[in-house]
């Protein structure tokens, strides 16, 4: 909240938290003070499913060129993906 | 001063309060043993949530003397780990600021009801509670003293504004009605040097009773003794111009 970088995304699939794997149905990527990561911002993601209260989360904070660097590598996995026919038909 | 021949002693416990709308919350309530009636003072908590570390402030300040109430400002986004509570809240983009100001009032009110306070209520944040501090100071008649340590978004772009933060602090600084301590990192982003200036210029224009220390080597968090951003002479000289403000004003 204090630099009111926050956004909600609707996401599917699963994640694993401390009680085990649980449907995601939400990911919160911000922009501010992680909780952990030895900086002074960084670039949080969690995988949430609300309905199941806050403890049903899974955290990551990363530094700004770990995530940019980890945007550019998911599209990439996604672009073999698509290239090699895996993704699913639409 | 506390020399070692003296009983000292506090007892802290969660208790439940009346905060904004009439609702039932939280809040850590510390106050020191022995007779005779103590000075006050409510904690507004920062944005990683009503954590461990607010729990050691409230503690801190009751061994200084002060009865202290924190109360649980994330309280209606549910129950967890403090992290995982203000995960949910940060992802909601805070709390609403009448509900914030509601809540501090509560506090207030709970304190000012105590046969063992003195009368004087005080109100401390940090980060976001500095924030807080400043429009409960400003908003709910009765606080003697202020600490606003590096509160960012008291100076807001009108593109900031939002249903749940839709005047900036700063526009209520006309009715601050009690002195201001404000302590700042000349490294700080949220807020910067630029808005720190702006928000002294305001306090200035306004004939306001304040201190601003705005201190070099030092950005944001600098109390946080757990955090990178620790800075351990800087912290050591803001505590202790914290404990001789609030002396001055609420004793």
């Amino acid at each position: 909240m204090c630099t009111m970088i926050a956004e909600k995304i609707k996401i599917e699939g699963s994640g694993k938290g401390t009680n085990g794997w649980f449907a995601l149905d939400q990911a919160d990527v911000s922009y501010d003070h992680p909780f952990n990561a030895p900086y002074q911002y960084a670039l949080n993601i969690d995988f949430v499913n609300e309905s199941l209260g806050p403890s049903a989360r899974v955290a990551v904070e990363l530094s700004d060129s770990a995530a940019r660097e980890l945007v550019r590598t998911i599209l990439s996995a996604l672009e073999q993906a698509e290239a090699g026919g895996h993704l699913p038909k639409k | 001063m506390y020399t070692t021949e003296m009983h000292e002693g506090v007892h802290a416990e969660t208790i439940t309060m009346t905060g904004a709308n009439g609702d039932s919350i939280n809040a850590y309530l510390a106050r020191p043993l022995g007779e005779g009636r103590f000075p006050a003072v409510v904690l507004a908590h920062h944005m990683p949530g009503w954590d461990a570390w607010y729990r050691e402030v409230t503690f801190k300040f009751a061994l200084h003397g002060y009865v202290t109430i924190s109360p649980n400002l994330f309280f209606r986004a549910g129950h967890g780990t403090p992290e995982d509570v203000a995960a949910k809240v940060r992802a909601d983009g805070g709390m609403p600021d009448d509900q914030v100001v509601g809540d501090l009032a509560g506090a207030l009110n709970y304190v000012r009801a105590l046969s063992y306070v003195n009368g004087k209520v005080g109100i401390f944040g940090t980060c976001s509670g500095g924030r807080h501090a400043y429009l409960a100071a400003c908003r709910a008649p009765g606080f003697d003293a202020l600490v606003d340590c590096w509160g960012g978004n008291v100076v807001m772009r009108p593109d900031q504004l939002s249903l749940k933060m839709p005047v900036a602090p700063i526009d209520y600084t006309k009715d601050l009605p009690c002195p201001i301590l404000g302590l700042f990192g000349n490294d700080d982003t949220t807020p910067s040097p630029e808005q720190v200036n702006l928000h002294e210029a305001e306090l200035k224009k306004y004939g306001k009773n304040y201190e601003f220390h705005r201190y070099d080597g030092a950005g944001h968090g600098f109390f946080y003794y757990h955090r990178p951003m620790y800075r351990q002479a800087q912290a050591v000289d803001g505590w202790e111009k914290v404990f001789a403000f609030l002396e001055k004003y609420l004793i």
